[in-house]
């Protein structure tokens, strides 16, 4: 029960900081990469701000034996660099520019009340699956 | 346009980091949305479901949040059609699935710890939505 109770504590943190931040705007995000027309720089500075906050915590953090609610640190340990971990980013990138919804920035979206988000994320559930159902059949 | 707004995106950001450090302290996991969202397609005996919902709750209960403490719901703007926005979604899921994360997970919490993977896919993505809005905004509609 605390892990769930902390963990809908912590979803509510990172999507009030998505909101404030502008990650959750299309608009915002769209012109964040928008270089050569109606550039808005501010996105770099979420990407500052969550990276500077996350890389000292971090290093505090791994100094625990292990996490405060859980037996052990569950973090990817593969160094190696394939087509998947590429090709797929170059795929994200391509969706995120077309839609301005990456899934971060989605889900807070979601409860706003409008219906873009709503089939924003139907469709990235539907591309989950899909890469999924495929990768699966073919193992 | 849009509005610059550096102090509210450092703001959120460090709310942003805040969320994930306090995610890794408390259960020792990445705070990965698409790996949180992907999760929930595994099925009712994944590891670890009733956390993961509980965490996109709290997501899509933050605009309610902030309605309360300020009074006012926090406005977007959608400037693509929804079937664009069909479209860009499936491949968005499409593409983080393959990829093993997102701007969250790999651009975050990933970049953080210094993954060689993390920091390539975050190269990769943000390159490929720059030239993908490039080519929408300048060449297609241009």
């Amino acid at each position: 029960m605390a892990k769930v109770f902390t963990a809908f504590v912590f979803g509510l943190i990172f999507g009030v900081g998505i909101l404030i931040s502008g990650m959750a705007n299309p608009a915002k995000v769209l012109n964040f990469f928008d270089v050569a027309g109606t550039w808005d720089p501010s996105l770099m500075f979420v990407m500052g701000g969550a990276l500077i906050v996350t890389a000292i915590g971090y290093r505090f953090v791994f100094r625990l034996p292990h996490p405060l609610l859980d037996g052990k640190f569950l973090v990817p340990t593969r160094k190696d660099l394939d087509l998947k971990l590429i090709l797929g980013s170059v795929i994200f990138g391509v969706g995120w520019g077309m839609s301005g919804f990456c899934p971060g920035g989605l889900i807070p979206a979601i409860g706003i009340g409008i219906v873009e988000p709503i089939i924003a994320v139907a469709a990235v559930l539907a591309g989950m699956y899909t890469y999924k159902t495929l990768t699966r059949t073919q193992a | 346009m849009t509005e610059f707004t550096p102090f509210l995106s450092l703001a959120g950001g460090a709310l942003i980091g805040l969320a994930s450090v306090a995610l890794m302290a408390f259960h020792g996991r990445i705070a990965g949305i698409n790996g949180i969202l992907g999760g929930l397609l595994d099925g009712p005996k994944s590891e670890g479901l009733p956390t993961r919902i509980a965490f996109l709750v709290g997501m899509i209960a933050a605009p309610t949040a902030i309605l309360a403490v300020t009074g006012e719901m926090p406005q977007i703007t959608v400037p693509v059609s929804n079937l664009m926005l069909a479209i860009g979604g499936f491949i968005v899921g499409f593409g983080t699935t393959m990829g093993s994360g997102c701007t969250s997970g790999h651009g975050v919490c990933g970049i953080a710890r210094l993954s060689p993977r993390s920091i390539i896919a975050t190269l990769m993505f943000m390159a490929s939505t720059l030239v993908t809005v490039y080519v929408i905004r300048h060449v297609i509609g241009g």
